[in-house]
């Protein structure tokens, strides 16, 4: 029975107005990614520009070996970074679900303290930069995400505490399974929701990282989309100065419109894909806040 | 230990060297990643020289931290760190509270979650892209407000990214924006949780919808409440840095209110080299951050233990 209920079209109502508020500014940015560029000068960006034209496209067209480096780099770190962080979580979060682990109480402290303190940006950066020598390399892109800290590892330690049962593994054990292959054959298949969850949120974190680039790579070369979005918005000149695309164009560069077309390449994956993940996304962010 | 006891451990120890083996890769990186650095802190007690290295710099005690608290710096980016945050967890809060509940009123299954998807589009982006479409609105040669709404109202144009008495509201509003669907997705899941008898009874005895999101709702949900915002205490020392360096563009007339401890620390790293005093507001940033998360997980687990980290 579900009677009392708020008055539909009123709700409905507010939530159009809700969801105009979130989506209108990419409305703007989208919009003005396909004007002219004198009509970006003349009238400013808009939602609806005097004159429509795709010259920001052309000439982000020119310049698409920056672009498609970019990706690359994008596209590179998120794979890497995305399986080797879930590997190395779930490799240490097995064994710390496991009761019968010795001194698995320290242990999990050493994972746990992770979360209450750190050392903050000044000892990471020496630390990376003096000690490791990772500026300017792909490792600073994907190695400080690989974990950050021990959040994710103690959401998977939860999730095989509580869903896999002892005595499979036990059974499995006394059969002469050896651990590594309770592990890859027993513990991962029954794991598959967490791990995709987790998954998914290392992916969205790396596909979205700027500040390692901001922090750690200087060289054009090296910039993931992210970084490259990072330098043209403070820098709306950074594509032709670095010369990244290799071909040097006319001083009349359509730049007010390239700088949001940048961004809607930028976005755009991320947006057609999201219909599909979403579910899941919410799923990752509820467990995290509640474990 | 007698001789079948040293006999059992080593036993023990065959027994889980598979297990102990896994764990390296990834206790290795927290040594590196996490506790490194930890250790690292003692460089705000140090005049930091790369010839010498960071163990053979000079010590210098409480040098670092005594110029950093004897500038005004120290006093505005801590005022700014915790007011911003401080208004941030009150406003997100009533707000994703006041969406959740609505959502939930939603009968429309597929329009529920369309409408859910929508207003948690913002969080999903980087804050760089956030960074483009606040320009979009507020460029000064180019933006929607100068060239098209202000006009229109009759304003005159204002240089935004050099105003700074703007941008208290400006950085709110921006993080409103891009924050509130995460709190309203864990508050709607809170709210489906709650038993379905106690409205029909609630409706039975005629109370209004008013009084059963009072009465019921409310109170129900109150314990994640309680926790979200006592897991946010627990972090207000630290700042989202992108929505203070990339939505200001890092514009320099801006600092005076767009300058919290993360910002100040970076830009003392790099780009004015200062490490010895960036070092040191780091390091109080880290203590302080550490006590206020020990402090607000204290009075989370006195409340409910389930729910506190530990």
């Amino acid at each position: 029975m579900k009677t009392n209920d708020m008055n539909q079209p009123v709700v409905h109502a507010i939530f159009i107005v809700l969801a105009a508020l979130c989506v209108i500014p990419f409305l703007l940015l989208f919009m003005s990614s396909i004007s002219s560029e004198s009509s970006i000068v003349n009238n400013g960006y808009s939602f609806w520009p005097k004159e429509f034209s795709l010259e920001a496209y052309t000439y982000l067209w020119s310049q698409k070996l920056a672009m498609f480096n970019s990706y690359g780099v994008t596209i590179l770190i998120t794979v890497i970074g995305t399986f080797v962080g879930l590997l190395i979580s779930a490799l240490l979060a097995y064994p710390l679900s496991r009761q019968d682990l010795p001194i698995r109480g320290i242990l999990s402290f050493i994972v746990f303290f992770t979360l209450l303190f750190n050392g903050g940006l000044v000892p990471t950066y020496l630390i990376y930069t003096e000690v490791f020598h990772m500026k300017n390399t792909l490792m600073a892109l994907i190695v400080p995400g690989l974990l950050t800290n021990g959040f994710f590892i103690l959401l998977i330690r939860t999730f095989f505490a509580n869903s896999i049962p002892v005595q499979i593994i036990e059974s499995a054990y006394i059969d002469g399974a050896s651990e590594f292959k309770i592990f890859y054959r027993m513990v991962l298949p029954l794991s598959l929701p967490i791990l995709a969850t987790i998954g998914l949120m290392l992916t969205i974190n790396y596909w979205n990282d700027w500040f390692n680039g901001l922090v750690y790579i200087t060289e054009p070369q090296l910039f993931s989309i992210q970084n490259l979005l990072n330098r043209m918005l403070s820098n709306i000149q950074f594509l032709q100065q670095n010369n990244l695309g290799g071909q040097n164009m006319a001083v009349n560069l359509p730049m007010n419109g390239v700088r949001m077309a940048m961004a809607v390449v930028g976005i755009l994956p991320l947006i057609l894909i999201y219909p599909f993940f979403q579910k899941y996304f919410v799923k990752g962010l509820t467990i995290g806040a509640v474990k | 230990m007698t001789r079948t006891g040293w006999a059992l451990t080593f036993k023990k120890l065959k027994r889980y060297r598979a297990l102990f083996l896994m764990m390296v890769p990834g206790l290795a990186y927290l040594i590196m990643n996490n506790y490194l650095p930890m250790f690292g802190v003692i460089i705000a007690f140090k005049d930091i020289n790369y010839a010498k290295g960071i163990l053979g710099s000079d010590w210098i005690g409480f040098k670092n931290f005594e110029y950093l608290f004897t500038t005004k710096d120290a006093l505005v980016i801590t005022r700014n760190t915790i007011l911003y945050n401080g208004s941030f967890i009150v406003l997100n809060t009533v707000f994703a509270i006041g969406v959740a509940i609505l959502l939930n009123e939603v009968r429309s299954k597929f329009a529920a979650r369309l409408y859910q998807s929508v207003i948690l589009l913002p969080f999903l982006i980087s804050m760089v892209i956030v960074g483009y479409l606040v320009l979009s609105m507020l460029s000064a040669e180019s933006g929607y407000l100068n060239l098209n709404l202000l006009p229109m109202l009759g304003i005159e144009p204002i240089s935004w990214y050099f105003e700074p008495k703007y941008w208290p509201y400006i950085l709110t509003i921006v993080q409103l924006w891009k924050g509130t669907g995460y709190l309203c997705v864990i508050f709607l899941a809170a709210i489906i949780g709650i038993d379905n008898e106690y409205y029909e009874a609630a409706t039975i005895d005629g109370a209004s919808k008013w009084h059963q999101i009072r009465s019921i709702t409310v109170p129900l949900i109150a314990p994640t409440i309680t926790i979200m915002t006592l897991l946010a205490i627990g972090r207000i020392f630290y700042s989202d840095f992108g929505l203070f360096y990339q939505v200001p563009l890092n514009s320099g007339p801006l600092q005076p209110v767009t300058d919290v401890i993360d910002t100040y620390v970076y830009r003392g790293l790099m780009t004015l080299g200062d490490i010895g005093m960036s070092s040191a507001a780091g390091l109080y940033q880290s203590v302080v951050g550490f006590v206020l998360v020990l402090l607000s997980n204290y009075i989370v687990a006195k409340r409910s233990k389930e729910n506190a980290l530990f």
